[in-house]
């Protein structure tokens, strides 16, 4: 039997269009309304990535860092996120649902308990975002054998021949970072540039989901429809700023953004 | 867990670049892979390489400036009466204080690999300035991530990085000083590491930052070698080392070249930020008892919740103002070769005070810290014991703070 992820891709393709992979932080802007975006969304989304909001986020821009200091300052803790997935999944629109986020909560979790936690929630993958290949290689091994998927992640900064060790390594979803960038930073690499890296990926391991994310945003979505899978993150969490400060439901605005982002790619 | 003898500590982690199996490592994105080989290969090759080894040397010599001063503080022994209480005043380095070495290697690195920008981080201002300083002498563009708090209390080196022409980017988010200018500026360098080179103020960060910063600093105990053996005739039997640490570079510098002796004879003792009396955010994660965690790229001891959010700290001094410690001291600690302990805000006003009573000696907040313990310390000590303080800055950056807490009369008279 196929696992949710690969299943979610699976369903996307025979629609003919790439999965739509949202990210959102766990309880921004408070824990009950970030269970209800995600379950708004996955009205629309195929894989939910549900961000584990840090303080020291060497890897975020501007958006996604205020997302997680305001989820943060709300009081969230790392139960309450668990929490939050296990009522997602009990809804009847769940979708698979990946964590994001840094290894420090992992490690001060324990990395067993930890994944007996998200087995417990469901929580299908995980993508970490400063555990690079080879550090996380005995990790991502504990997470096969729970039947969690350990998303890999490939720049283009990575060599050939650590790309092949690396796609090797990895379960049945890895993930492109689209240029030399923080989250929700401007698509400043051509489209073109972009997908050859990508079928360059796809060629080395043509069986392995692949998803771009960095920069995709309702403007630059179209450009990608032949692949795999896109994340759209940075601009869902500026959504939900600019609705709180205009005093606006960010559930039904962000709602709203996801329906349009799935259009531009059906 | 040992620390081996006739290896550099420097050289001292594993494959994965963790000392002591635990401390240090590459917890990176995906994206800074590369550079960050790119710059390991770079190094390693370097550090053995003669030509690169004496350009260092010209630089530090002619345009640093060494060696710094080592000088006995008369009046303070006779004060405290005990130890013999000397001073290493780094202090007298080109640009005010240690971070001066770091900088200058980074930008010969950053040359030879032809690079045109460097972006660096900064708390107290003195890596900055230094690395702004070093970006002009070597012809390279210069970003410096300061937090915004910083930026008002250090604002002496905010103009000396200005009048170099580096540009100083205020960081806004979390506490707004050192921990989240770390952050910005590892992020600034994800974006541009195809251009750019980052320096990392201090013996931390992932471990390639943390093995160049310790082998630049390390200048300060070579010097200091030398001239214990012309001032006493050999490495004295009872030597004490007093040095403050925030992420621990100028500490490391100083210890590096008496590793490999006997504890009894020369002991290291590192002297963190204990921050106001009355606060509990204390910037001393090895002597309060922090738990291991990741910060920066590196595995460490550092102050930390449950859920491993990293906490603020709250210190006098900017430059030890720093939730988490070098992975090299951790190591030290946990090997027992070095003892650390804290000094309070209050108690680094005191000593400096009393230095500046009785010495022609103006340390910074950030020695001060060291003062306060090697003074108390000394008085128990026999008159044969060597005791030496690192004056790593001076306090020419601190005059608002010192101001606002001493007095006005009381710094104009200094």
């Amino acid at each position: 039997m196929l696992n949710p992820i690969s299943l979610a891709f699976k369903e996307a393709k025979k629609e003919k269009r790439p999965a739509l992979l949202t990210y959102t932080v766990a309880g921004d802007s408070s824990k009950k309304q970030s269970l209800e975006i995600l379950k708004e969304i996955s009205n629309y989304a195929d894989i939910l990535e549900v961000g584990v909001p840090h303080n020291t986020p060497v890897a975020d821009g501007g958006q996604i860092q205020t997302s997680a200091y305001r989820a943060i300052k709300n009081g969230i803790k790392m139960n309450d996120i668990f929490k939050i997935v296990r009522d997602f999944k009990k809804s009847k629109n769940s979708k698979p649902v990946i964590f994001m986020g840094y290894y420090n909560m992992i490690f001060q979790y324990g990395e067993n308990n930890f994944l007996k936690k998200c087995k417990k929630s469901g929580v299908n993958g995980l993508i970490v975002v400063d555990l690079p290949w080879p550090e996380n290689k005995i990790f991502s091994k504990k997470c096969k054998k729970n039947s969690i998927n350990f998303i890999q992640l490939l720049s283009p900064t990575t060599s050939n021949k650590r790309l092949k060790s690396i796609t090797k390594d990895s379960h049945d979803m890895i993930y492109y970072i689209s240029m030399l960038s923080t989250t929700g930073g401007k698509l400043k690499v051509s489209p073109k540039k972009i997908l050859a890296n990508y079928n360059k990926i796809k060629k080395i391991s043509p069986k392995k989901n692949c998803v771009i994310g960095f920069g995709i945003t309702e403007k630059t979505i179209s450009n990608f429809k032949n692949t795999d899978g896109l994340v759209v993150g940075s601009q869902i969490c500026k959504e939900i700023t600019r609705s709180l400060s205009n005093r606006q439901n960010p559930v039904i605005n962000v709602s709203k953004m996801v329906n349009k982002l799935r259009k531009k790619i059906s | 867990m040992k620390l081996k003898k006739g290896i550099p500590v420097i050289d001292q982690g594993d494959r994965l670049g963790f000392w002591g199996g635990k401390f240090g490592g590459n917890f990176v994105p995906e994206t800074l892979k590369k550079p960050i080989e790119d710059l390991e290969i770079q190094f390693n090759k370097l550090k053995n390489d003669k030509n690169f080894i004496k350009e260092r040397d010209k630089y530090f010599k002619n345009w640093i400036g060494t060696p710094t001063r080592f000088i006995k503080l008369d009046n303070l022994t006779k004060h405290v009466g005990g130890a013999q209480i000397w001073s290493k005043v780094v202090s007298d380095a080109n640009g005010g204080a240690h971070k001066i070495y770091n900088a200058t290697v980074h930008c010969l690195l950053a040359k030879r690999s032809g690079k045109k920008v460097i972006i660096g981080d900064t708390g107290a201002g003195y890596a900055g300035k230094m690395l702004s300083m070093a970006a002009k002498k070597f012809g390279l563009k210069c970003k410096i991530f300061m937090g915004a708090k910083d930026i008002k209390r250090q604002q002496p080196n905010v103009k000396a990085m200005k009048k170099n022409g580096a540009d100083v980017v205020p960081v806004y988010s979390g506490s707004q000083t050192l921990v989240d200018a770390v952050s910005e500026c590892m992020r600034y360098w994800v974006a541009n590491c195809d251009t750019t080179a980052m320096c990392v103020g201090s013996t931390v960060g992932p471990a390639i930052f943390v093995r160049i910063c310790g082998w630049s600093t390390s200048q300060i105990s070579r010097e200091l070698k030398v001239q214990l053996i012309n001032e006493f005739g050999e490495v004295p039997k009872k030597l004490k080392l007093y040095n403050c640490v925030g992420g621990g570079s100028s500490s490391f510098g100083f210890w590096n070249e008496f590793m490999d002796y006997d504890k009894k004879q020369v002991e290291f003792i590192g002297v963190e930020a204990g921050g106001p009396t009355k606060s509990k955010r204390h910037a001393a994660p090895l002597t309060y008892g922090s738990k291991i965690g990741i910060l920066h790229g590196a595995a460490q001891y550092v102050n930390q919740n449950g859920d491993g959010q990293i906490e603020e700290t709250e210190s006098i001094s900017a430059g030890l103002d720093y939730p988490g410690i070098s992975p090299l001291h951790c190591f030290l600690k946990d090997t027992k070769r070095a003892r650390y302990t804290a000094a309070s805000d209050e108690e680094a006003l005191k000593a400096y005070q009393i230095v500046t009573k009785y010495e022609n000696l103006r340390p910074s907040l950030e020695p001060s810290h060291a003062f306060f313990v090697a003074l108390k310390e000394s008085k128990r000590f026999s008159k044969d014991t060597i005791v030496i303080i690192n004056s790593c800055g001076d306090a020419y950056k601190d005059r608002g703070i010192l101001e606002q807490k001493l007095g006005k009369k009381y710094v104009k008279s200094n």
